[in-house]
């Protein structure tokens, strides 16, 4: 028969030390495998992916950069070649799938599930105390998503990066916005700073809510609201657009708006369309001078003035930090409540 | 010492009561039966006691004067939630690792030893284990940390037989080894009869017995008597009454000087019986005695229903 060993009397008082840290570190590990290998083996493949498709990408576009004569029908074979190139992931909208991924599948059911198993009247009982458990659990995990997707935003950043240069408009290759939605998020930065905000968001629902499915529903809703908040309305806003007259502001800047006006007074496009079925000839490109250009400078020496409003490409990296650091502070908050939910006693 | 100490203590639920001006003491050193029908407050009464909820009012204390849900507390008290909750994709071995990683010290090599010599597989998965093994291997991982006190809320309402008389034999031998104190809850008390030697009976939210079983069955007597003579007894020491047509038996709390009065009967009562009597009187229940006391203090006592 199996008895219980005799216990020296440990003279137990109010000011216990309190269990290690490094204890939680294997029952995170132990407890939330399945999902953070299952991310991670998802992550894995999409990084080969993206891995190739990108040094394809890479040597198309090298390729069509490399050509002389631009313009002959061999360069512009290339230049097509390029543009071509890029796939479902050429928008980056399907790579949005990561922060959302992490969000609902390691964030949403980690105290969810908890909860709707009854699992955490074992778990708030054990010594190593409830809040100290939760906050263990929630850095954890937070620390470990957050490094796998700042990781994996090198590598998007690494793919994407023949889009961003400024000969694309001049050669006729496709150029993307550095602040396109959908890319501006995928930076190492932001993305790193998306993800963790998924995951927060996934960690409160799920405490909140205390069932895993509409958990993972309400985290998928929350998130995706506050991505089409913040790229659609808010990104922009972040420092008081530049507002130009200028005619050679292209991609990567991010161009808000164009208007035109003539003698102070707003003018249609259909309008200017109208104005310049009269320019004719003067409107094919030449030189190599995009056809877009052409068409201004005939409007602008028919006395019209457009105004350029946009965001310059020196403002990339100030962006990327105020967008990470509002997503940080915003994440921080959102955990924080999460464990003083935890911390204070169900009722 | 007591382990498990309450003053007024009141827990609401929205507009519900669950309990209501609790005051209890149960002493160290027992196997205590916690017992009440369904929705009495007794899942409640060990939540608080265990730091899962939190009072609405008054105060609830653990192994003389812990505050529940303190490091020093969690440290020394052990709980098995009702339907035992284990993680059901974890192993035996799994849950074991798991709670020696959360806890101060635990025996891993009794726990084991224990889980072997009741055959529950080391590396099934917990969701895969019976109902019995489960059980079992819940109280194992309780058991193993060394609690000074172990609370079971309903651990046998889903056993069978068997199960249950094993189940039941873990915790005497723990008791018997290490001195711990032990609540167990449950709705049928014929599965505490035989264990427990104090006795908790909550209902409706306030507790109506608290005092060791042996005091309690050597201050009851059934007495049997003609009807026509009821009133020869006082009717606040008559807990519960069956009156016939000429026979009538009462259930009488009786003092070290009691005489049985002429024409009458006194016979021993059993634990279940005088439960069920305190429990059929539990909306009369006004005021409690003074519990918990090991002065021989009275149980609180219905009136004779006329």
């Amino acid at each position: 028969m199996a008895t219980l060993t005799v216990v020296n009397e440990v003279q137990e008082n109010e000011s216990l030390h309190p269990l290690p840290w490094r204890r939680m570190v294997w029952v995170t590990w132990r407890q939330h495998r399945a999902a953070l290998v299952g991310v991670a083996a998802f992550l894995g493949v999409l990084a080969i992916y993206v891995w190739l498709a990108g040094l394809h990408l890479h040597q198309v576009y090298g390729a069509a950069i490399a050509c002389h004569p631009v313009g002959s029908a061999a360069c512009r074979g290339l230049v097509n070649s390029f543009n071509g190139t890029g796939g479902f992931i050429s928008n980056g909208l399907a790579l949005q799938v990561v922060p959302v991924l992490v969000g609902a599948f390691v964030g949403a059911p980690m105290l969810a599930r908890e909860m709707e198993n009854g699992t955490f009247r074992y778990a708030w009982t054990q010594g190593f105390g409830r809040w100290r458990w939760a906050f263990a659990k929630v850095v954890g995990l937070a620390g470990v998503v957050t490094a796998a997707s700042a990781a994996i935003g090198v590598l998007f950043t690494w793919y994407y990066q023949p889009y961003y240069a400024a000969v694309n408009d001049r050669m006729s290759l496709t150029d993307l916005s550095l602040f396109a939605p959908g890319l501006f998020d995928l930076r190492e930065v932001t993305l790193a700073a998306w993800t963790l905000v998924a995951f927060a968001i996934g960690a409160l629902a799920g405490m909140l809510i205390r069932r895993v499915v509409p958990a993972i529903i309400a985290t998928l809703a929350a998130y995706a609201g506050l991505a089409f908040a913040a790229g659609g309305y808010l990104r922009e806003h972040y420092v008081a657009p530049i507002v130009t007259t200028r005619l050679d502001v292209f991609a990567p800047a991010w161009i808000l708006s164009r208007e035109w006006t003539k003698a102070g007074r707003s003018v249609s496009q259909s309008f200017l369309s109208q104005v310049l079925q009269g320019g004719g000839a003067n409107l094919a490109g030449k030189g190599g001078v995009p056809q877009a250009i052409a068409s201004w400078r005939y409007l602008v020496q028919h006395g019209y003035t457009q105004w350029t409003t946009y965001q310059p490409t020196n403002r990339f990296w100030p962006f990327q930090v105020i967008e990470g650091s509002w997503l940080l502070v915003l994440s921080v908050l959102l955990m924080t409540v999460t464990v003083w939910l935890v911390r204070r006693r169900l009722d | 010492m007591n382990v498990i100490e309450t003053i007024d203590l009141e827990k609401r639920y929205g507009d519900t009561w669950a309990l209501r001006e609790c005051t209890l003491s149960i002493p160290s050193g027992h196997v205590v039966a916690l017992v009440g029908p369904n929705g009495a407050g007794k899942t409640t009464l060990l939540n608080l006691a265990v730091g899962l909820a939190a009072p609405s009012a008054g105060q609830v204390t653990v192994l003389s004067g812990l505050s529940p849900g303190s490091p020093a507390a969690l440290d020394g008290v052990a709980f098995v939630a009702q339907d035992v909750p284990l993680y059901k994709n974890l192993s035996a071995l799994d849950m074991l690792h798991l709670t020696r990683n959360l806890n101060r010290r635990v025996d891993t090599v009794y726990a084991e030893a224990r889980l072997v010599e009741l055959g529950v597989p080391l590396k099934r998965k917990a969701g895969r284990l019976s109902g019995g093994q489960q059980a079992q291997l819940a109280l194992t991982l309780a058991l193993a940390r060394h609690p000074r006190l172990l609370l079971l809320d309903e651990p046998m309402a889903m056993l069978d037989p068997v199960a249950r008389h094993d189940f039941m034999a873990t915790v005497m031998t723990a008791v018997a080894d290490e001195g711990m104190s032990v609540v167990l809850s449950s709705h049928v008390l014929a599965e505490l009869e035989r264990v427990a030697d104090y006795l908790v009976l909550i209902s409706r939210g306030c507790v109506q017995v608290a005092q060791d079983v042996d005091e309690l069955l050597a201050n009851h007597r059934v007495m049997s008597g003609p009807s026509t003579h009821v009133d020869l007894f006082d009717d606040t020491s008559v807990v519960h009454g069956r009156r016939g047509e000429t026979q009538s038996h009462l259930l009488v709390r009786t003092g070290a000087t009691f005489q049985a009065p002429p024409g009458w009967v006194a016979h021993p009562v059993g634990l279940e019986e005088l439960v069920l009597a305190y429990m059929r009187e539990s909306g009369q229940t006004a005021q409690l005695a003074p519990v918990g006391k090991r002065d021989g203090a009275t149980p609180e006592v219905a009136k004779w229903p006329r």
